[in-house]
């Protein structure tokens, strides 16, 4: 399990590398066209960083986030999310940089192979800015009124974030 | 929405400090805050490149598009009579496929030229579910790879940055079964007013 797991990184790239060389793909090229728009967005996530970071650093000075997470810990011990995350349940499904600004603060503080990182890693991995998207697509469309989709969205969100602190402890069972 | 909550949060910083007496520590806040996200920006930038670079791979030599025909057959049954319609399935699937292959700026033009297909089949009007269900789709993560968290955990210092995976994996199957059940289940609760 061990190997495979360790395998599957290198065998994937060493894969993709191999069949767009077999393909007739110019490889490197084409990789470097990739990796240009990958340095847009990463360029392009610098100031949603520092803006979001900023207020994440503030509100964690400030003793906000402590408050928060008290007030949501036994609502969210019911579902087993450590109460250091109950902050980003409540970013993650509106802003996308907020989550990852909150997320990469906890991971820092706790430390990133910690319980409390690696939940709070694997729910940024889990879940989608479920919010944002839904305003996008029914603003796009000009859908007024989106019946179930908010009490759907919100649903999956939960059960991501309950399952992701479950499948660490299952998964990590000795930190 | 987000320039709302924004104010709050900046808002609610003030308050709270004041209130806890930590008003120095705030300000200090804000300097590091800005300092430590440029840092990580930067830290994560590498991981994202390359993956970005892979991901352009993957879809030159076809592969991405392989997956996405691979993915239509178990995609039809979610959408109803919609199903019928070849070119609303095609665009269902790719935005499908761009999803799970992280290709985040790709996956949202797709997606909205797949709901847009997909309200003119059903004569634009209302809130159909074949378009919610697309939509409620894209609200649930499906990433195979989750690279930019695995940038953040390598920047963190982290062991091995992707050992997170089999956990996201399944925190996500979880999700998506949870988001299109709930859509099943709703539906007749919440009629299309038509």
């Amino acid at each position: 399990m061990q190997i495979l797991q360790n395998a599957f990184i290198p065998a994937l790239l060493a894969g993709v590398g191999l069949y767009a060389l077999y393909k007739g793909v110019d490889v490197f090229p084409t990789f470097l066209r990739g990796a240009k728009n990958g340095l847009k967005t990463a360029a392009g996530i610098l100031p949603t960083m520092v803006g979001m970071l900023t207020v994440v650093y503030m509100l964690r000075a400030s003793g906000a986030i402590d408050f928060a997470a008290a007030a949501l810990a036994p609502l969210f011990g019911v579902l087993g999310i450590p109460k250091d995350c109950a902050a980003l349940v409540l970013l993650k499904p509106i802003s996308g940089g907020g989550g990852l600004a909150l997320g990469s603060e906890i991971m820092q503080r706790c430390g990133p192979d910690s319980y409390v990182g690696r939940v709070a890693a694997v729910m940024l991995g889990a879940s989608e800015t479920s919010l944002y998207t839904l305003s996008v697509y029914s603003g796009h469309l000009g859908i007024g009124k989106t019946r179930y989709a908010v009490l759907a969205a919100l649903c999956a969100d939960v059960t991501a974030f309950a399952v992701s602190a479950a499948m660490v402890r299952l998964y990590f069972p000795c930190i | 929405m987000l320039s709302a909550v924004w104010v709050a949060f900046l808002t609610l910083s003030l308050v709270c400090g004041a209130a806890t007496g930590r008003l120095d520590a705030v300000t200090e806040a804000v300097s590091e805050g800005a300092a430590q996200a440029v840092t990580l920006a930067i830290s994560i930038a590498g991981l994202m490149c390359f993956w970005s670079g892979m991901m352009e791979l993957l879809q030159a030599s076809g592969l991405a598009g392989k997956l996405s025909r691979l993915l239509m057959p178990l995609l039809r049954p979610l959408f109803g009579r919609a199903a019928a319609d070849q070119q609303a399935m095609e665009a269902v699937s790719a935005n499908v496929t761009a999803n799970l292959l992280g290709l985040s700026n790709a996956a949202t033009p797709l997606g909205l030229r797949a709901v847009d297909r997909l309200y003119t089949l059903e004569g634009r009007r209302g809130a159909p579910d074949s378009v919610l269900t697309l939509i409620t789709l894209n609200t649930a993560s499906i990433q195979l790879i989750p690279s930019t968290v695995a940038a953040v955990r390598a920047a963190c210092g982290a062991a091995a940055p992707f050992d997170i995976m089999l956990p996201v994996w399944g925190a996500s199957v979880a999700s998506v079964a949870v988001v299109l059940l709930c859509g099943r289940l709703l539906r007749p609760l919440f009629p299309d007013e038509i």
